[in-house]
């Protein structure tokens, strides 16, 4: 068993708008982030769903494409990680997404067998 | 400047040369006509061959993924059974050559079509001043084929498929033949002066009144309409697919129309299958445009799968007269059918009649509108006569059908079972995915 880090570390989970992964990914990098998990994901917040027509029939679309990030960081890192994406997907206009912020307890690196902040 | 008057006058020397060599061909068969005559079936027949493919891949784009292999195999089948039942039956019952059983309603002859001796010359070819049997043959089936085609959409998902390949040889060996004699065989309708040039009536609407009296027998697909009277949108499976279909057989139409002038052993066939030609695409043309046109007023979005059915509209419109509207009316045409589509396709869903494709709207109610409107650029044509023609005809199309339909039923049944249905035909009857990725 190897040691709890003493260093504390966040998962960012963040639903974004597709067509704005490639920014918050450029904007994640160039501020140091190092890895993410991408995955494209369906569902629905405050934006709800909407109505489309197919051959004359209405229906309504109740799930809406978005990404998912998943991204974890050291404690230190984790404000700066949630206000870059929070400025790159937003658009102002409703289904921005959502970002949440939970507690990891640990990391390892299978390749190393680094753990805590050294694995992430 | 001299070269400019003298291409002009050489040109007039041309032609003027060709019609008097076209007289005397007029006046005595020769070897030319009939070749030339013979061409044209050949190569509008295997145009009209190629709509087999456009209809399998419309409906292949159009059905859900879980019934795409189904809808293929359909198609393979009735084109094949279609071929055999023409073959036996069908052909000499579509032209009696003047030997009826009852004067101008059923023909006399009834046994398989028999083609010409091999290497025949002039004196042994059965009609030396027309074109040779084989080519008759090969294009007429390929007309009869394509009603067959017609009826596979409006059924697709939920139809079994036996039950469905028995309905089309009887369509194909009695239903169509027997009604196309009538117009195309010299029969009472022909008689009476109804126009119907390449088939609005004869191949498209038949096959709409089939596919009709199925659709109602067989009820829709689970699923589709709610008990609140909603219609649930079932996705196209290939939209890609969809649109290659409706273009092979916006291809396959000029072979289908210009064809169907029957002759090109003049200058004035050619010329009338030129105008043909043109008029067939524009009809298309404007078809689809008025559906891009409408949908994006209706919807707010353009619906692909309507522009799709608008083209074809436009081509069954154009149908029933395709040579003598101006380029300007033949778009006309077209265009109405294509709004008649937008129409359509909500109004059977209305009235609970699933066509799974759109069959009924672009064959039927295209093909009604097309057969009317040769009156309004076709001054031989009779408005009552062409309204009683669409009336006998699709009377006895549709009662045969459904007559045809409720024994199929009783027999064995039509329809596969709930499970099989939503478990999609491909897994259920043949065990075999149209697509690896299908889930």
């Amino acid at each position: 068993m190897c040691a709890q880090s003493e260093e504390n570390m966040k998962l960012i989970i963040a639903t974004i708008k597709p067509f704005k992964l490639e920014e918050v990914r450029i904007a994640l990098t160039e501020s140091g982030v190092t890895g993410m998990m991408v995955t494209e994901i369906k569902g629905y917040g405050t934006q709800s769903g909407h109505t489309e027509i197919y051959r004359g029939a209405e229906y309504a679309v109740n799930f809406v494409p978005k990404i998912r990030l998943d991204i974890v960081v050291s404690d230190a890192e984790a404000d700066g990680v949630v206000s870059t994406i929070e400025n790159t997907a937003k658009t102002g206009k409703i289904g921005d997404g959502k970002i949440f912020v939970l507690d990891v307890d640990q990391a390892v690196r299978v390749r190393t067998g680094e753990t805590g902040d050294d694995a992430v | 400047m001299k070269l400019k008057t003298l291409i002009p006058a050489f040109g007039a020397y041309m032609i003027a040369s060709t019609v008097q060599a076209q007289e005397t061909a007029i006046a005595v068969p020769t070897d030319s006509v009939f070749i030339l005559n013979s061409l044209l079936f050949l190569i509008g027949g295997f145009l009209v061959f190629w709509m087999a493919a456009g209809f399998s891949m419309l409906e292949a784009g159009l059905v859900r993924s879980k019934n795409v292999t189904m809808q293929l195999t359909k198609n393979m089948g009735l084109f094949g059974f279609a071929c055999f039942a023409y073959y036996l039956v069908g052909y000499n019952l579509m032209y009696p050559l003047g030997t009826w059983a009852t004067e101008g309603v059923i023909s006399g002859i009834w046994g398989p079509a028999v083609l010409e001796a091999v290497g025949v010359d002039a004196a042994g070819a059965d009609d030396y001043s027309y074109a040779s049997t084989g080519s008759d043959f090969f294009f007429q089936l390929m007309f009869c084929a394509a009603t067959a085609s017609i009826v596979s959409g409006a059924l697709a998902e939920r139809i079994k498929l036996w039950p469905f390949l028995v309905f089309t040889v009887i369509l194909t060996g009695l239903i169509y033949p027997l009604q196309a004699s009538w117009k195309w065989g010299g029969g009472f309708l022909d008689a009476m002066g109804f126009l119907d040039f390449a088939g609005s009536t004869v191949v498209h609407s038949v096959g709409g009144w089939a596919a009709l009296a199925g659709a109602l027998i067989l009820g829709p697909r689970i699923g589709k309409y709610t008990k609140e009277g909603k219609t649930v949108p079932f996705m196209a499976s290939n939209l890609p697919l969809a649109t290659l279909g409706t273009f092979i057989l916006w291809m396959g139409w000029f072979g289908f129309n210009g064809g169907s002038q029957l002759a090109m052993g003049s200058i004035g066939d050619v010329a009338d299958i030129s105008r043909i030609f043109a008029n067939t695409n524009a009809a298309a043309a404007a078809g689809s445009i008025a559906a891009l046109i409408l949908t994006q007023l209706l919807y707010k979005k353009p619906d692909l799968t309507m522009v799709l059915n608008g083209a074809l509209a436009g081509l069954v419109a154009i149908t029933a007269e395709p040579l003598t509207p101006t380029l300007g009316s033949a778009s006309i045409i077209g265009a109405i059918g294509g709004v008649i589509v937008v129409f359509g396709v909500p109004l059977l869903d209305k009235l609970k009649i699933d066509d799974v494709v759109g069959a009924i709207p672009v064959h039927l109610f295209a093909g009604i509108w097309g057969t009317i409107a040769v009156v309004f650029t076709n001054s031989d044509a009779s408005l009552s006569t062409q309204l009683y023609s669409i009336i006998v005809v699709g009377l006895f199309t549709f009662i045969a059908s459904a007559i045809l339909w409720y024994i199929l039923k009783s027999v064995s049944g039509i329809r596969v079972s709930e499970e099989d249905e939503i478990t999609g035909l491909d897994i259920s009857e043949l065990g075999m995915p149209a697509y690896d990725i299908v889930k």
